[in-house]
């Protein structure tokens, strides 16, 4: 049986009988530990924090500290987040992080769907390139650092490249 | 719109309606979706937030069919207003409590929302009384191309449709059911349906979804896997365990029908006695005493109450509901008295013969 907040095995089983029904809980030992100190009036843990504490276990499972240091440290070129801190919030930076560590995501993935493929709806008007959107977010962020660094010949560039991009002539 | 005529009302998926109404309270669907030019809402600054907001913000109202839609800056709301959404469902916890420009366009129905920089940039829902996916199915595909007319979403080709997380990736679409299985909780076999649904990559979760416990034997099964299966067959592995699940818990009715008759009416008038004549009741108390209540009625061992009521009453005797329809903020303390005094005004206006307190 599965911890019924995560996907680790539930080791400990808790019979709560606060109420006039007994409850029963399945945890793994994370989520026993946080159920066992959260206060009665206490909120539940946000939701997806759970998930996250999942994915970042799978992403562990067989690799040395050494490479799991250097996967780590892996950022995406265009929205800056480092693959540390995916596995740590458990959510990504910005699409293009679904090319850049396409290789560390895709066992993730199967492992979360047993599938690579997506079969199913797709957008009728824009199915096709979505690179310069992309161009876009890695443009602005850019962007901002120059102005945070007071380059601001650079950021005036970059300002119109962004321009160029969101309007093109003619639309 | 203001939140407080929202509060008379029950909401479509409390109205009580709709096919398998005893057992299944309501069919709901949705959709993450984001914004191709921007990045996920973890790597937003304030501006990217502002400027997503509106992108979607100017999408809806140029969408003719959606004149009659509220527009709510979530972010603006005080902490009760946004506790009352959450609590009809209309937006998320995660979209309540986080920080930074976020908003909600609700229609006037409640049939749908629009929830915007929630966890991905758009999350789509729709919510159907009774079990009823395919009108569902129907509504929210609908409303997705009409925001995608105009809006460039964050697609792959082999991906699908890109979502913050990788859990949601693919069709971006969560397809849940809500059932009131009271007699599997009675019967203690609801733990074993639970196991079995697991192996089949379906997910339970309580009346607020994920980290929420089953209050009142509520119960959410919805699909796990987003990626790799198409719309219309995550929809049908839904659909196809929900007969299953009402048949059990049919038949864990009928059990505790022919072996504990007495001990089943005992505790379904106790539960009904209680919620009349308390003077001060917490929510999780009464939602635990209405479960049986709501039980009892579709059993027929309770005759002068009605479903619909009941549903209403579920919501109504939620924190957040009881102090907008009180019109003032209570304290724990406080609510649990008014909440005592709103059931009781609800529950005991009724034939005098029938009141449980001259039986």
């Amino acid at each position: 049986m599965k911890c019924q907040h995560c996907e680790k095995p539930a080791i400990i089983h808790i019979t709560e009988l606060t109420d006039d029904v007994p409850v029963e809980l399945h945890f793994c030992e994370e989520h026993a530990r946080a159920y066992l100190t959260q206060s009665e009036a206490e909120e539940q843990p946000a939701p997806g924090t759970t998930m996250a504490g999942g994915l970042a276990q799978q992403v562990k499972v067989g690799k040395t500290a050494e490479d799991l240091a250097r996967l780590d440290q892996r950022t995406c070129p265009v929205c800056g987040v480092t693959f540390y801190e995916f596995r740590h919030a458990g959510r990504l930076g910005c699409p293009h992080d679904y090319v850049c560590f396409r290789q560390e995501l895709e066992p993730l993935i199967v492992n979360i769907h047993g599938a690579t493929e997506h079969k199913g709806k797709r957008p009728q008007h824009s199915a096709h390139g979505t690179d310069q959107q992309t161009r876009l977010i890695q443009l602005r962020r850019e962007m901002r650092e120059a102005v945070q660094q007071e380059d601001y010949e650079r950021a005036s560039r970059l300002r119109d490249e962004i321009r160029r991009i969101e309007r093109p002539s003619g639309a | 719109m203001k939140l407080e005529d929202l509060a008379g009302q029950s909401g479509e998926w409390l109205r009580g309606s709709g096919p398998e109404s005893d057992i299944v309270i309501s069919s709901r669907i949705r959709l993450a979706r984001n914004l191709a030019e921007f990045p996920f809402i973890r790597k937003c600054t304030e501006s990217d937030r502002s400027q997503i907001e509106r992108a979607l913000r100017e999408r809806i109202a140029q969408v003719e069919e959606w004149r009659g839609l509220s527009y709510i800056n979530v972010a603006s709301l005080e902490e009760i207003d946004r506790q009352f959404l959450v609590e009809r469902q209309l937006i998320s916890r995660e979209h309540s409590e986080s920080e930074g420009p976020r908003s909600v366009a609700i229609d006037p129905h409640e049939k749908f929302s629009l929830m915007i920089n929630e966890e991905d940039h758009l999350r789509i829902q729709v919510m159907q009384s009774g079990l009823d996916l395919q009108a569902a199915w129907e509504r929210i595909d609908h409303i997705d191309d009409l925001i995608e007319e105009r809006i460039t979403y964050a697609f792959h080709e082999r991906w699908g449709y890109l979502t913050a997380c990788p859990t949601n990736v693919g069709t971006g679409m969560r397809v849940s059911v809500m059932l009131h299985l009271p007699a599997l909780v009675i019967t203690r076999q609801i733990d074993k349906v639970f196991r079995s649904l697991h192996k089949i990559s379906l997910a339970v979760r309580g009346l607020y979804g994920e980290g929420s416990q089953a209050m009142g034997d509520f119960y959410q099964i919805s699909n796990q896997i987003t990626l790799g299966r198409g719309e219309q067959e995550l929809i049908g592995q839904v659909r196809d365990i929900v007969p299953v699940l009402i048949d059990y818990e049919r038949r864990a009715r009928e059990f505790l029908v022919r072996e504990s008759q007495k001990d089943l009416h005992d505790r379904v008038s106790r539960a009904y006695g209680i919620l009349c004549t308390a003077q001060t009741i917490s929510s999780e108390e009464t939602m635990h005493l209405l479960s049986s209540v709501r039980m009892g009625i579709n059993l027929g061992l309770i005759h002068d109450l009605e479903i619909p009521t009941v549903n209403k009453l579920f919501i109504h005797t939620q924190p957040a509901h009881l102090q907008k329809l009180r019109g003032t903020e209570l304290d724990t303390a406080d609510r649990n008295i008014e909440r005592a005094h709103y059931l009781q005004r609800h529950l005991r206006k009724r034939d005098p013969s029938d009141d449980p307190e001259q039986n």
